[in-house]
């Protein structure tokens, strides 16, 4: 009996793997996916008392931290409001302030879905996350995912009702950017570090990072250009390797995520 | 029986959409407490290898297709585990008090080796020392937390199997 579930198992694991999105075993998945939801959005309701205390109690852990920097943040921003980046600054304010997809930043050409956070994938693997939305909802897979604070992500997965969403945060996510300050051009990869910066580029501590959003030929980026992503906060380099080492604090605070916005191309 | 086939599915199943809505966030170093292993040990030592397998395997697919992952990943894990656990049920060893802790312990560590190398073998881009050093102390502690109040709640529900000796009454 234990043998037979065993090979059941390993079959489904082999033909799962090997099958396109649309095959047999990823429609079944996605039915049961359909049957699940409602207990999924029925917990997540129940459960969200105590995870807002939980994110609530760990934003207090980070609070003090989180004081200094935005002190620092604070003192270098009146220094450079002699160098005219007031504007800058107030800009980022509103936004932060106003809903994002009425905001300047929202991406031309997108229309937009919202939904909540209903499962996610044991850290230590994928940094992924389940949304309450799928293809009846027009996501496709490879929409780019966004909040209010920046990029999130990606879809990786659709099925009818639900989606999965790889976070910026994942090893498998690479996403190109772009130096706000200096245009300097590189790969933001599992949103920890800034790779393919040359040498030649500028990248100073501070700076913002954005999504390149580059269109070549017949090809293009799958986000759109100018989302946020993080800020710079290291850099360094040596004679041996090719790039600059950068590594960056993402925008986005991945442990307080509870809904999230996934951008759908009109001309879709 | 099947009164316990009811209860089991209920339990595992209840285990599993709070492991993916609620537990899986829990993040400490990418540890997390796993709620459907523990209840799966408690299972599978109150009522033996076949259940514990079975259990295992329905797990499996329910955490696979709420979180739209690979189909048979959590499943094969959770049936070998459920019953490996359950043949540590049917000796004399599981009615011990330290049984249901040192179950938990056991097999938090082998299934974290386990979906280590089958996340590998997937070519999925798994972490040694994240999943091993820094995640798996953390869901050892969590796990073990979790394991007195599961085990005394699925020792309720599942009530031990009679052990077949009956009371008898010598004549002449």
């Amino acid at each position: 009996m234990a043998g037979v579930l065993v090979l059941l198992s390993i079959a489904l694991i082999t033909i799962y793997f090997r099958e396109s999105s649309g095959g047999g075993l990823h429609q079944v998945q996605s039915a049961g996916s359909t049957v699940l939801r409602p207990f999924e959005v029925a917990a997540d309701r129940v459960s969200r008392p105590f995870r807002d205390a939980y994110g609530y109690f760990a934003g207090l852990v980070h609070a003090k931290s989180e004081n200094n920097r935005l002190r620092q943040e604070v003192a270098k921003l009146r220094q450079s409001e002699t160098l005219n980046l007031a504007a800058a600054s107030e800009n980022a304010d509103l936004r932060s302030k106003l809903h994002f997809v009425s905001s300047p930043s929202y991406p031309k050409g997108f229309e937009y879905v919202t939904a909540p956070i209903i499962a996610q994938v044991p850290a230590a693997y994928e940094q992924q996350v389940t949304i309450d939305a799928g293809s009846i909802s027009g996501i496709r897979q490879f929409d780019p995912v966004v909040t209010g604070e920046g990029l999130v992500g990606t879809v990786v997965r659709v099925a009818r009702n639900v989606s999965l969403v790889a976070l910026l945060t994942d090893d498998t996510t690479s996403v190109s950017a772009i130096d706000a300050n200096t245009r300097a051009q590189g790969v933001v990869k599992a949103g920890a570090s800034f790779d393919h910066v040359g040498k030649d580029q500028r990248v100073e501590q501070g700076d913002e990072l954005v999504t390149a959003g580059w269109k070549d030929g017949g090809l293009a980026s799958i986000y759109p250009p100018g989302i946020p992503i993080g800020r710079v906060t290291s850099v360094g380099q040596n004679e041996v390797d090719l790039y600059k080492h950068v590594q960056l604090q993402p925008f986005v605070n991945f442990e307080t995520l509870s809904s999230l916005v996934v951008l759908i191309p009109k001309s879709r | 029986m099947i009164a316990d086939i009811g209860k089991g599915a209920a339990v595992l199943f209840v285990a599993a959409i709070l492991q993916v809505t609620l537990l899986s966030q829990i993040d400490v170093f990418h540890g997390a407490p796993d709620l459907v292993l523990v209840t799966l040990v408690a299972v599978a030592l109150l009522r033996g290898t076949i259940f514990g397998a079975a259990a295992g395997f329905g797990a499996g697919l329910v955490v696979d297709t709420a979180t739209l992952q690979t189909l048979g990943v959590t499943s094969l894990l959770l049936t070998i585990a459920g019953y490996w656990i359950g043949r540590y049920g049917e000796t004399t060893g599981r009615d011990r008090s330290h049984a249901p802790f040192l179950s938990v312990a056991v097999v938090t560590l082998l299934y974290s080796l386990g979906a280590l190398i089958l996340h590998y073998m997937l070519g999925d881009p798994a972490s040694a020392s994240r999943v091993l050093l820094d995640a798996f102390p953390f869901e050892l502690i969590f796990n073990l937390i979790l394991t007195l109040p599961v085990y005394a709640l699925c020792r309720r529900l599942f009530r031990p199997p009679p052990t077949g000796l009956e009371e008898v009454q010598l004549l002449g």
